[in-house]
């Protein structure tokens, strides 16, 4: 007879994938530095953000002003600390509304499925068939250009990729033996959903919470910077880079700098998530 | 064939309806009197009473959005207040416009993917494979209109190649593609390296390969022709979307495209060129879906029976 097999719980499982795998940790600690910075953003940067210097405009990069200073001569490295604040913001909420709606919408339409769900699925085409960040933008014709609409515009624009995937779980597992079970021992429905099937249709939705937070950094810094999101003078990267397009030829660090933080936090988000993938789910590996 | 083109055509029809509901709410939904919007806050009142009248506003709302989806199938999407033009003729000059530069940014998009894809899946691991895995990953995390700026900074401003602003000629053209097509060309990096990768461990590759076949003839005639079905999608959809995300590279270089031009219809509070924009591009999108849908079913004869 051989030993039994050590148990390890699923959690010590991920978790133990997850450290074997280089890019998810380099994914993971960017992420980390991000939020980090964005909790403690007031303690850290050396500047007020809004603090202008007019005497000291467009400065290149110094001991004292790190990343240089902006049209307006302010800490540009201090600006971009506070607008990892902002960024977050607006990612939490514009993915916790996602992540709301689209699981329940999901839910209910792969549960019971019939007119529920068909009107579920043709109500998502119909935010779908709104390409990428137009869908974004036509929200925002509707409510208007400011900070809490970015927020919406950006949740309602990841409704469906949430509803979707939840859907498709919810489909194959309402077949499972153990929801049968559940139901054979006088289970509600709502009990069943939340008590059994969601927390089985989880590891997909982990992995698109994260991969969505690189998306929707994408389009919210991109609806600020076509002017529509967040509004000068608040520190948001892609209204500063909108605002640096003027002096791209005589000081290209006003612009460079916000974008950098943009991208490094996207790819960080993207790592992590694909790492979260590989880990959760192996099967889905490639 | 037939019947999955005419199903596929079926579902269609509530797509378009909650499409042409949307546009046509958007008027509703703002505040303010639609006819007051529509012909402009300084408009005098008859001319208003004559916008009120000529739109159904007066009438229930069933009436106006028929009304609307009637004017709008005969490419009647009103004037534009700002212009002073009829909004169709705006619509049309814009969207051919970015329908160019969509083109051409897939052009580059697919070249650029579909080699990097091959590659990188005929020498999985190698320093290219990493290579080209690092590069799709950050045409996946750049913001298009960061790329953009930093193409124009280095192409355009320090080394002359490229014009930095003007439109009308191809080579206002080729910075802008690039900038819009660097997340497709990422995506389609991936999927055909993915795809690819599926492919070579199937065993009629292994069959090919002991057939005697030269390794060329196995990869490029067997492969990648198998390996291409699920990629065909990819390049349908990446079109689509760059229709919309196009509006980014537009406002970066100054293009005349039709997502500024809806931008700029917000600004202005130009309601009938939003409408008219959303409407246009969204059906579009969803054209561009079904073509790329019927193009994977000619291709792939499995789609057809499900």
């Amino acid at each position: 007879m051989s030993e039994p097999l050590p148990r390890t719980s699923q959690a010590a499982e991920v978790w133990r994938r997850l450290r074997r795998n280089r890019a998810a940790l380099v994914g993971g600690a960017v992420v980390a530095v991000f939020v980090f910075t964005a909790i403690f953003a007031p303690a850290i940067a050396p500047f007020a953000p809004d603090r202008g210097d007019l005497g000291r405009r467009l400065e290149p990069p110094s001991a004292e002003h790190w990343l240089g200073t902006d049209e307006l001569g302010r800490d540009i490295f201090s600006r971009i600390l506070y607008g990892a604040r902002v960024s977050l913001q607006i990612q939490l909420v514009a993915v916790l509304i996602a992540l709301a709606a689209g699981c329940l919408l999901g839910l209910v339409g792969g549960y019971y499925g019939g007119w529920a769900d068909h009107g579920i699925m043709r109500a998502m085409d119909i935010l779908l068939a709104f390409p990428g960040i137009f869908l974004a933008i036509s929200i925002i014709a509707v409510l208007g250009p400011g900070l809490l609409n970015l927020m919406l515009a950006a949740g309602i624009y990841s409704i469906p990729q949430f509803a979707r995937i939840v859907r498709g779980s919810i489909l194959s597992l309402k077949e499972k033996e153990f929801v049968e079970a559940a139901r054979a021992a006088g289970e509600g429905d709502a009990s069943i959903l939340f008590r059994h099937l969601l927390p089985n249709a989880m590891a997909p939705i982990i992995i698109q919470t994260t991969l969505r937070m690189a998306t929707v950094l994408l389009t919210a810094s991109g609806l600020s910077f076509l002017g529509l999101g967040v509004q000068p003078p608040h520190p948001e990267w892609g209204a500063m880079l909108s605002n640096a397009r003027p002096y791209l030829i005589t000081a290209p660090h006003v612009a460079t700098f916000p974008g950098l933080a943009i991208m490094l936090v996207v790819m960080g988000f993207n790592l992590f998530g694909d790492g979260l993938r590989d880990s959760l789910d192996p099967r889905l590996k490639d | 064939m037939i019947r999955y083109v005419v199903k596929r055509l079926m579902m269609l029809v509530p797509v378009l309806f909650g499409v042409t509901l949307v546009s046509f709410s958007l008027l509703q939904i703002v505040p303010g009197d639609p006819a007051v919007l529509l012909a402009g806050e300084d408009a005098n009142p008859e001319f208003i009473e004559a916008v009120r009248k000529e739109y159904g506003f007066d009438q229930p709302l069933h009436v106006q959005y028929l009304r609307f989806v009637a004017r709008a199938v005969q490419g009647d999407f009103g004037i534009s207040i700002r212009n002073r033009e009829p909004v169709i003729r705006l619509l049309l000059q814009r969207f051919s416009f970015t329908v160019q530069l969509s083109f051409l940014s897939i052009l580059i998009a697919a070249a650029i993917g579909l080699v990097a894809g091959v590659v990188s899946a005929t020498r999985q691991y190698s320093l290219f494979d990493h290579a080209s895995m690092v590069g799709a990953l950050l045409g996946i995390s750049m913001p298009i209109f960061w790329l953009g700026l930093l193409l124009m900074l280095v192409f355009s401003v320090h080394l002359r190649w490229f014009p930095a602003g003007g439109s009308g000629e191809l080579r206002h053209l080729i910075l802008p593609a690039i900038a819009l097509g660097a997340a497709s060309a990422a995506v389609i990096a991936r999927m055909t390296r993915a795809s690819m990768l599926e492919v070579i461990r199937q065993d009629y590759i292994r069959t090919a390969r002991a057939n005697g076949l030269r390794e060329t003839v196995v990869i490029y005639k067997h492969a990648l022709k198998n390996a291409m079905i699920p990629v065909i999608t990819v390049f349908g959809l990446e079109f689509g979307y760059m229709l919309g995300g196009a509006v980014l590279t537009e406002t970066v270089f100054s293009l005349p495209g039709v997502g500024r031009l809806m931008v700029e219809g917000i600004f202005q509070r130009d309601y009938a060129v939003v409408q008219g924009a959303m409407l246009l591009v969204a059906t579009t999108f969803v054209l561009v879906n079904l073509l790329t849908d019927i193009a994977y079913a000619l291709f792939d004869p499995k789609i057809r029976y499900e």
